[in-house]
């Protein structure tokens, strides 16, 4: 099966179609059943492209908000760490580090940055890449291990298989989104469903989301990346809204199994402990995010080199990246939008990345959204 | 010649230049415009004798890598700067470059990247009338930069500007966008094995515009190179003042480009095409247009949108996803692909 056989069918115009038909019916049950608003969250900056991207938002009626949450791992990672890694860089230590988080701001600067004044900084495609440029040199290096679930378990894997060279380190930076999401859930909050994000769930299993339906009471699908797949989503919670019912549903059945991806599971409890970590700007979130396992120390860049860091920004002036990875403002609600941040000139991680909300919008026309609702009679051209 | 690779003598203007750019321009046919001094006198300059508008652009190629699957930067270097000047409703007629190249740059690769670009030159019935070459020290440039100035009269005192654009206006284009910036892309990122049949569609685009001259009503023409299709159909509506819409469903576009699209998570709409029309014309003769090219072998030509008077929207591009759903298809931003042309 070719690439475009497996997506084209998730595209379909005429299917996209009768499932809006579908949702604009249940829309007016639900207002009538005393819905004002309908709000859904999606913690996954691929599902916020894929809606932008396809411009599914000026296809929902105007009472279903789909708000876009945590999802984004490179806008989470803390300014403090961030110069932790230019620290390094700038002391001699090559730093390898992703492309999307290479232009990302610290506290003052971003590597980019950095790296145009002499410091050492090299982008590689994920720790398979580190490992085997550090493998050719001799000097020390250290990779900045960011991300979620689901790039975590490629690291664990090496350093459980001991497959890291005594050159490199790592940076962990990494963040675990459940926890995000129970933190944004046990705060007042007004959110009628979950929509939870396909590939993390590839690792964690869908089962892993069953205490927003049990324990918050609210709908949740595991969805795919495609536009069906989103629209999907979407219906299944307001069908289970109509009923009164709050299940966990896995669309993304293709791809995500129930209980997940067991040995990747294996690795990252073998190789990483669950610790109480920041994310940046908003503050410590407990259970989220990984350290190394007490006998993976010596692969801790912090101890080895000693870096430490008392003082950092996060934010900086009225920047909203903090409300809007948690989906308490939208990207047109700060200043500085298109205007001061651009992603030629970021202020704000969530502009940096290919899945920060704000970057999306910027590119694809996302903050237009609310008045093409009102004006454009999506039927036409 | 002795030596197979360039040496700086090459560049220094003596006896090794001037044997060198015989052996690679001698056989240029076409080295002046009738009445006009050219290519053969080598003097300083050449002459044009002229008595209509004058069009003329210059571009500088720098395409990595140099050789690719439907051409090279020789052809695109003729192709590019030619196609710049017909889309304003000129023909071309004459051409200057410019080339500097490595030392230690193969010979035969010289030969075969100028022989490409004096072909298209040749076909499109364009003088080569002057030109140079360098020769940078080894590691201080990337193998090869070409420079090409193309000179075009414009027959009937009628130009094409992207600001004429009119409201109810059909947007066209001439067939599957993106196919060049696809291939270039998939080279740069090692993925060569998805690239499959694709071929960059770098070509001429003057048979597009000799077709459509006969019409009236055509506003407006541009080459979607760099930004792609995107950038374009931005231009159009920000110069020409009016909102322009468009159905991506009505979009030619080869399969290989979706797929490696979506492989490499990037907009196709904004992938570079090298020989392809975007083209505003007056609703009344949309439909001739079309046949018109498609029955001259452009079989993919489409009518994809048309152009509005919103005045809250009059700047921008409105986008009808695959999906059905809308969008504002934004000018692209950031590098999408460096040396693309």
């Amino acid at each position: 099966m070719t690439h475009l056989e497996l997506t084209k069918p998730f595209q379909s115009r005429e299917l996209a179609k009768a499932i809006v038909k579908k949702i604009n019916k249940l829309s007016v049950e639900l207002s009538k059943k005393g819905f004002e608003k309908i709000n859904i969250m999606h913690v996954c900056g691929t599902h916020e492209h894929t809606i932008t991207y396809y411009g599914l938002r000026a296809l929902l009626p105007e009472n279903i908000n789909v708000i876009a949450g945590p999802g984004c791992p490179v806008c989470i990672v803390p300014a403090r760490e961030i110069d932790e890694a230019i620290k390094l860089a700038k002391e001699g230590i090559r730093i390898f580090t992703y492309g999307d988080m290479y232009r990302v701001p610290g506290s003052y600067e971003g590597l980019s940055q950095a790296k145009a004044q002499g410091a050492r900084v090299t982008i590689v495609y994920g720790f398979l890449d580190a490992i085997r440029l550090a493998q050719k040199s001799e000097e020390e290096t250290v990779f900045f291990g960011v991300g979620f679930e689901t790039t975590a378990p490629t690291t664990a894997s090496f350093i459980v298989n001991n497959k890291v060279p005594k050159n490199l380190s790592i940076l962990m930076s990494y963040r675990i989104t459940v926890p995000a999401v129970e933190y944004i859930l046990s705060a007042p909050h007004n959110l009628n469903g979950i929509i939870c994000p396909g590939h993390v769930s590839t690792i964690i299993g869908a089962g892993a989301w069953s205490f927003i339906s049990e324990k918050y009471e609210l709908p949740t699908v595991v969805a795919g990346f495609e536009p069906i797949d989103v629209l999907l989503a979407i219906l299944y919670i307001l069908e289970q809204l109509i009923n009164g019912k709050a299940e966990l549903i896995n669309e993304y059945k293709r791809v995500v199994k129930w209980e997940g991806n067991q040995v990747a599971k294996k690795y990252l409890s073998e190789a990483f402990m669950v610790a109480d970590r920041d994310w940046r700007g908003i503050g410590v979130i407990p259970n989220s995010g990984w350290l190394l396992n007490d006998k993976y120390d010596y692969l801790d860049a912090r101890e080895k080199f000693n870096v430490k860091i008392d003082k950092w920004i996060d934010i900086k002036g009225s920047c909203k990246c903090a409300d809007v990875v948690l989906g308490r403002a939208i990207p047109t609600d700060c200043p500085y939008f298109g205007t001061s941040c651009t992603p030629q000139h970021p202020i704000g991680a969530c502009m940096v990345s290919s899945e920060g909300t704000c970057s999306i919008w910027y590119k694809y026309g996302g903050h237009m959204i609310r008045k093409m609702r009102k004006d454009i009679n999506t039927e036409g051209i | 010649m002795q030596e197979k690779f360039i040496v700086l003598a090459h560049g220094a203007g003596g006896k090794e230049n001037e044997s060198l750019i015989k052996e690679i321009f001698g056989n240029v046919k076409l080295n002046k415009v009738e009445g006009g001094i050219g290519l053969d006198a080598f003097d300083d300059g050449a002459l044009i004798p002229a008595k209509t508008n004058i069009v003329t652009s210059i571009d500088s190629y720098t395409v990595d890598p140099i050789f690719f699957p439907g051409g090279n930067i020789g052809k695109l270097a003729a192709t590019g700067s030619i196609n710049d000047v017909a889309v304003m409703g000129a023909d071309p007629i004459a051409a200057l470059d410019g080339i500097v190249v490595e030392e230690g740059f193969p010979i035969s690769d010289l030969k075969k990247i100028v022989s490409s670009m004096i072909n298209v030159f040749e076909q499109e019935n364009v003088a080569l009338i002057g030109g140079d070459l360098k020769v940078m020290p080894k590691g201080k440039l990337d193998k090869i930069i070409i420079s090409t100035t193309v000179i075009g009269m414009i027959p009937q005192g009628k130009i094409y500007l992207d600001s004429m654009v009119k409201p109810g206006d059909r947007i066209l284009v001439s067939g599957t966008v993106g196919d060049h910036g696809a291939v270039i892309t998939a080279l740069q990122m090692g993925i060569e094995t998805e690239i499959g049949n694709l071929v960059s569609d770098c070509q001429p685009v003057t048979p597009i515009m000799r077709l459509i001259r006969k019409f009236n009503d055509v506003h407006a023409a541009k080459d979607p190179t760099r930004g792609g299709l995107a950038m374009a159909l931005n231009e159009f509506a920000a110069k020409s003042g009016v909102t322009i819409e468009v159905d991506e469903e009505y979009i030619p576009m080869k399969e290989e480009v979706s797929a490696l699209s979506e492989m490499l998570g990037i907009d196709p709409l904004s992938l570079a095409c090298e020989g392809r029309v975007v083209l505003a014309v007056g609703s009344e003769i949309a439909d001739d247009v079309l046949k018109i090219l498609r029955k001259n072998g452009y079989d993919n030509a489409s009518i994809i949108g048309e152009a509005r008077d919103n005045k809250d929207w009059n700047g921008l591009v409105l986008l009808k996803t695959r999906a059905g759903g809308m969008r504002i298809l934004e000018k692209p931003t950031g590098e999408l692909t460096p040396r693309i042309c």
